[in-house]
C-alpha cells in the first residue's frame, strides 16, 4: 500500500515535472519560425546544413515542415506557416497575386530529371525533348510513377504532361504514390518504372536507387526554389520578422555559397545552383 | 539481403556508438510519448472507473463509446488536433502546433480510450461486493476507490502497456502535429520513415531497433512485474 | 418487556424494492447489545438485503437506522457508523495481497498508527488460530483459512456490531465445525453484538441467543430459540425450524385450557386457549415423540398415544427419521441403537406417544 502509494506520487510529479518542461520550452513563440518546405529541400540534406547556421545567427527557432509545394502554400494561404521554400512557380505566382504572400525572391536552381529503368522499355534515351519522351512513355504504356502530391515536382509533371497533349490520367501504366520525392523514387526503382526526379533528391539517393537518368537538359525541366514570405497584413499571428529574416538568410552572399558547393564532397556534383538576384526568364540560358 | 546485413550493422555501430541524433530522437520518443501514457493513466483510469462503479443512464452509450475510442485511428486523431492547434483553430492561442507539447496531447487522445476501456473492463470484472466489503472495513469512499484500483493492479498494468506500445509506434498523429522537426519532434517512428525516404536505410533500420528494443524492455518490466504480482 | 436501551441498534421501515418486486420490507427490526442473533430463512429470503441495509452498504431510501440512539445520517454520519460496525460477506473477498495486510486494512482505513496496527493483526490472527499464515499470500490459502483470515479482518477492526452473511458456507465438514466452534467462542469471549445470517438452523441454534426467521423479504418472527422451536407463529416457520409433522384440524371438546383435537378421524390432546370448533393447525415437533413396540398403559389426557404403521426410515446420519401413519402422518426421530432394539422397519406396527404439551396450537 504504502509502496503504491510513493510510486503514484512519483509519477504525478513526472507528468507535472515534464509537462512543464515542454511548455517552457514551447513558451517564447515569437522565437519560432514555421517553414513550410518541399520534401526535396529537406531529403538533400539541405536545409539540415543551412537552418543550425540560421538558427545560430539569429537565435531564431525554425520548425521545418517538410512537404510538397502544394500543401507548403496551402498552409501559407491559412497563415499556418511564415515562410516558404518552394518549387512550383505557377502555384506560387497565383499565391503572391491572391495577397497571401509577399517578397517572393529567387533563391536557386537545380533541374528535374527522367529516371527510368536501364532497358529503356519506351526508348526514351535521345528524345529530342521532355514532351516526346513523355509521349513515348504513354504510347508504349510503360509504368511510370507520379508524386501524386501536387508538389512542386507533381506539378512540373503535370506541365509536361500537358505539353506532351496525351492522355495519362487513369491509364493503367500510370500509378500515384502520394509520397515524398525519396519514397517515389524508391518506388520507381522497385517497380521497374520511369519517374520524374528533382535531381537533388536524386544525387542524395544515388547510392540506393540503379535507375539511370534517361533524360535531361530541356528547359522545361528546370526547377526553380523561391522563398516567399507570408503576408502577415492577411494573417497578423504569422512571424512577418522571422520570416523576412529567413527570406534575407536565404539570399544572403554566405548562404548562397554554401549552397553552391553543397553537395560537391558527397556526390562530385552540386546539388543546387545558387540563383539570388537573377531573373527566372534568364536561367539555364 | 546485402541491405539488411549492412543495414543491421551499420545500425548497431550507430547505437554502440551513441549517435548524438539517434540517441535524441531516442530520448524524445521516450519521454513524449512516456508523458502521453502518464497523462492518459491519469484520465483512463479516474474516468474509467467512475464509469465502472457508476450507474447512470446511458451508460451502455457511454461504454460502447469508450470502446470505440480503444481503436481510435491515429491519422484521424492527428487530423483534428492539427485543425484545434492551428493558428487560425480554437486553440490557435497557445501556438504549439509542430512542439512536442502537441504530440504529447496527440498520443495522449490516441492512449486515454485504451486506458479508460481496459480500466472499465477490469473493474467491472472485479467481484461485485468487493467494494461493499471495503466499505464494511470502514473504508471512506475514496478510499475504497484506491483499494479497487489496487485490486485492478494487474489488468492496469496492461493497459499501461497497451497505452505505451500504442503510442511509441504511432506516427500518423507524429508526423501531422509534431511536423518531424529535426532534434524538436523528430520522434523514432516520424524519423524512421524520413530516413527510409531519403534512403538513409542503415539509419532507419537502427531507429527501428531500437524501438523495438524499447517496446520489449518496457513490455519486459511490466511483465515482470505482473507476473510477481501473480506469484504473491 | 425489552427497553429502548439495550437495544444497540433498531432498523424502521426499510422497504428495498428491484423493479416493482418487493425484496425487503421490514417494519421494525431491534437488535440488543451484545446478543448474537441469527437470521434464518430460505435461499431469497432477504436476509443478505437486510445485513447490507443494516451495514448501511446500500442507499436506504426509505426508513431508518438508529445507532445507540442515534440516527444513521443525521445523529451520526453513515461513515462514522460504518466504522463502528462491520460484515463479512458470504463470498472471503480478500484483497489480493498477504494475509497481515489483508487483517490490516480496515486499520489503514482508519490511520492507525503502524505499532498498534501490528499488535492488532497478531492478536486477531491468533484468535483465528492463523497466525503461521501471516505472510502468506491469500492466493495460497484453503477456502477454510480464507474465511479465516475475512473473519479474522473484520474482528481486527473491533467492531461494535458484527454483520455476517452466511460465514460458514461452502466449507467441508469437519473445518465448517471448527470454524463454527471458533466463531462462537470469540464471539462468547467478546462484548460484540452478532447479526448472521444462515439457512442452516442447526448452526442458528448452536450460535444464537435469539432467532429471526425471515421468509419474501418479510420477518415472520424473531424470539429464543425455545420460542421460535416451539411456539412457531407460522406453518412456514414451523416447518423451516423442523416441526417435522404439521396438522390441520377442528378443535372439538375443551376443559381447562386442554383441547382435544380432531385430525382425520384421530383425537390429538393439546394445550391451547382455543374454542370448540376452531380450525387449528397442530405442530409437533419429532424429538418429542417416543417411540415404543407395545401400546403403553400410562396413556392419560396429558399423553396422547397412538397405533401406527412405519412408513417410512431414513438415516439422517447421526440419527433416524421414522415416518408413520396414525391415521394422520406423524414424524419422530429415534437414535440408531433404539432402530435396531425395537427393531423398526418399513411396515412395523408402531406406538408412537407425546406430551399434550408437546403440540403446539397455531390458531386459524
Amino acid at each position: 500500500m504504502r509502496y503504491l502509494r510513493a510510486v503514484s506520487v512519483t509519477v504525478l510529479s513526472l507528468v507535472f515535472a515534464v509537462s512543464l518542461a515542454v511548455f517552457v520550452q514551447a513558451a517564447p513563440a515569437e522565437k519560432n519560425i514555421i517553414l513550410s518546405t518541399t520534401t526535396s529541400t529537406q531529403d538533400s540534406g539541405l536545409l539540415d546544413k543551412l537552418i543550425p547556421i540560421f538558427e545560430k545567427k539569429t537565435g531564431y527557432f525554425v520548425k521545418t515542415i517538410a512537404v510538397g509545394s502544394g500543401q507548403a502554400m496551402a498552409m501559407g494561404q491559412k497563415g499556418e506557416a511564415d515562410v516558404l521554400l518552394v518549387h512550383s512557380p505557377d502555384a506560387e505566382k497565383k499565391f503572391i497575386a491572391g495577397g497571401y504572400g509577399i517578397n517572393r525572391r529567387i533563391v536557386m536552381h537545380n533541374d528535374f530529371i527522367i529516371i527510368g529503368p536501364s532497358t529503356d522499355p519506351a526508348k526514351i534515351k535521345g528524345s529530342k525533348s521532355t514532351a516526346e519522351a513523355f509521349k513515348k512513355i504513354a504510347a508504349a504504356g510503360a509504368p511510370f510513377i507520379s508524386r501524386g502530391d501536387n508538389s512542386g515536382t507533381h506539378a512540373k509533371e503535370k506541365v509536361i504532361w500537358k505539353a506532351a497533349g496525351t492522355k495519362y490520367e487513369g491509364e493503367k501504366w500510370y500509378q500515384q504514390t502520394g509520397l515524398g520525392m525519396g519514397q517515389t523514387i524508391n518506388v520507381a526503382t522497385e517497380k521497374r518504372a520511369y519517374t520524374l526526379a528533382d535531381r537533388g533528391t536524386y544525387l542524395a539517393l544515388k547510392k540506393r536507387t540503379d535507375l539511370p537518368i534517361l533524360a535531361e537538359g530541356d528547359a522545361i525541366l528546370l526547377n526553380v526554389y523561391h522563398v516567399i514570405e507570408v503576408n502577415p497584413a492577411k494573417w497578423p499571428k504569422v512571424n512577418a520578422k522571422g520570416a523576412k529574416a529567413f527570406a534575407d538568410f536565404m539570399v544572403s552572399p554566405e548562404t548562397q555559397a554554401i549552397i553552391k558547393t553543397f553537395g560537391v564532397d558527397k556526390f562530385g556534383s552540386p546539388l543546387f545552383f545558387p540563383d539570388a538576384g537573377k531573373k527566372e526568364e534568364n536561367l539555364g540560358k | 539481403m546485402d541491405l539488411i546485413y549492412e543495414g543491421i550493422k551499420q545500425a548497431i555501430i550507430l547505437i554502440f556508438a551513441f549517435d548524438p541524433e539517434v540517441m535524441g530522437i531516442t530520448l524524445l520518443s521516450l519521454k513524449v510519448s512516456g508523458t502521453a501514457t502518464f497523462i492518459s493513466l491519469f484520465f483512463g483510469i479516474s474516468i474509467g472507473t467512475l464509469v465502472a462503479l457508476t450507474q447512470f443512464p446511458g451508460k451502455k452509450v457511454v461504454v460502447s463509446l469508450i470502446n470505440t475510442g480503444m481503436g481510435l485511428p491515429p491519422v484521424v486523431v492527428g487530423l483534428f488536433v492539427t485543425i484545434f492547434l492551428w493558428r487560425s483553430g480554437p486553440l490557435g492561442f497557445l501556438g504549439i502546433l509542430y512542439t512536442p507539447m502537441a504530440i504529447i496531447i496527440a498520443q495522449s487522445v490516441i492512449a486515454t480510450p485504451i486506458v479508460m476501456g481496459i480500466t472499465l473492463a477490469s473493474m467491472q470484472q472485479l467481484p461485485k461486493k468487493l467494494r461493499l466489503q471495503t466499505l464494511a472495513l470502514g473504508a471512506t469512499p475514496l478510499q475504497s476507490v484506491w483499494v479497487l484500483i489496487k485490486e485492478a493492479r494487474l489488468p492496469l498494468l496492461a493497459a499501461v502497456m497497451a497505452g505505451f506500445g500504442g503510442v511509441i509506434s504511432e506516427i500518423g498523429a507524429s508526423i501531422m502535429v509534431g511536423g518531424n522537426i529535426k532534434g524538436y519532434t523528430r520522434v523514432l517512428t516520424t524519423a524512421t520513415v524520413m530516413e527510409t525516404g531519403k534512403g538513409n536505410f542503415e539509419v532507419a533500420i537502427a531507429l527501428s531497433i531500437i524501438l523495438l528494443v524499447m517496446a520489449y524492455c518496457i513490455n519486459y518490466i511490466l511483465t515482470h512485474i505482473q507476473q510477481r504480482g501473480r506469484n504473491f | 418487556m425489552v427497553l429502548e436501551k439495550d437495544n444497540i441498534l433498531v432498523a424502521r421501515r426499510i422497504r428495498v424494492e428491484d423493479r416493482g418486486f418487493v425484496i425487503l420490507d421490514v417494519g421494525n427490526f431491534a437488535v440488543r447489545e451484545g446478543e448474537v442473533l441469527s437470521i434464518i430463512g430460505p435461499n431469497g429470503a432477504g436476509k443478505t438485503t437486510l445485513l447490507q441495509n443494516l451495514a448501511m452498504l446500500q442507499k436506504i431510501s426509505n426508513g431508518e437506522i438508529v445507532y445507540r440512539g442515534k440516527k444513521v445520517g443525521s445523529g451520526i454520519s453513515a461513515n462514522e457508523y460504518r466504522r463502528s460496525v462491520t460484515m463479512v460477506f458470504q463470498e472471503t473477498l480478500l484483497f489480493d495481497t498477504n494475509v497481515f495486510e489483508n487483517v490490516a486494512s480496515g486499520l489503514h482505513f482508519r490511520h492507525v498508527n503502524k505499532g498498534d496496527i501490528e499488535k492488532t493483526v497478531l492478536s486477531s490472527l491468533d484468535l483465528f488460530g492463523i497466525s503461521h499464515l501471516k505472510d502468506r499470500s491469500v492466493r495460497t490459502l484453503s477456502g477454510g483459512e480464507a474465511r479465516r483470515v475475512s473473519l479474522a479482518r473484520c474482528l481486527a477492526v473491533s467492531p461494535d456490531i458484527i454483520f455476517l452473511d452466511e460465514p460458514f458456507s461452502a466449507l467441508d465438514p469437519p473445518t465448517h465445525e471448527s470454524i463454527v466452534t471458533d466463531l462462537g467462542r470469540i464471539l462468547r469471549g467478546s462484548k460484540i453484538t452478532a447479526v448472521l445470517s444462515t439457512h442452516d438452523r442447526s448452526e442458528a441454534l448452536r450460535l444464537s441467543d435469539r432467532i429471526c426467521v425471515m421468509n419474501g423479504g418479510r420477518i415472520l418472527q424473531i424470539g429464543t430459540s425455545g420460542e421460535i422451536m416451539n411456539h412457531p407463529v407460522d406453518e412456514f416457520v414451523a416447518a423451516f425450524v423442523g416441526a417435522e409433522t404439521i396438522l390441520p384440524g377442528v378443535v372439538g371438546k375443551t376443559s381447562d385450557g386442554t383441547i382435544s383435537v380432531d385430525v382425520g378421524g384421530q383425537q390429538i390432546m393439546a394445550v391451547s386457549d382455543a374454542v370448540a370448533g376452531q380450525g387449528v393447525v397442530l405442530c409437533i415437533r419429532p424429538e418429542r415423540v417416543a417411540l415404543s413396540v407395545e401400546p403403553r398403559r400410562d396413556s392419560t389426557s396429558e399423553r396422547n398415544s397412538f397405533k401406527g404403521t412405519v412408513s417410512e426410515v431414513t438415516s439422517l446420519g447421526l440419527y433416524y427419521r421414522v415416518t408413520m401413519d396414525c391415521g394422520f402422518p406423524l414424524t419422530a426421530f429415534i437414535t440408531p441403537g433404539s432402530l435396531t432394539r425395537l427393531s423398526i422397519e418399513r411396515g412395523s406396527i408402531i406406538y408412537p406417544s407425546f406430551k399434550a404439551t408437546a403440540v403446539h396450537v397455531l390458531k386459524r
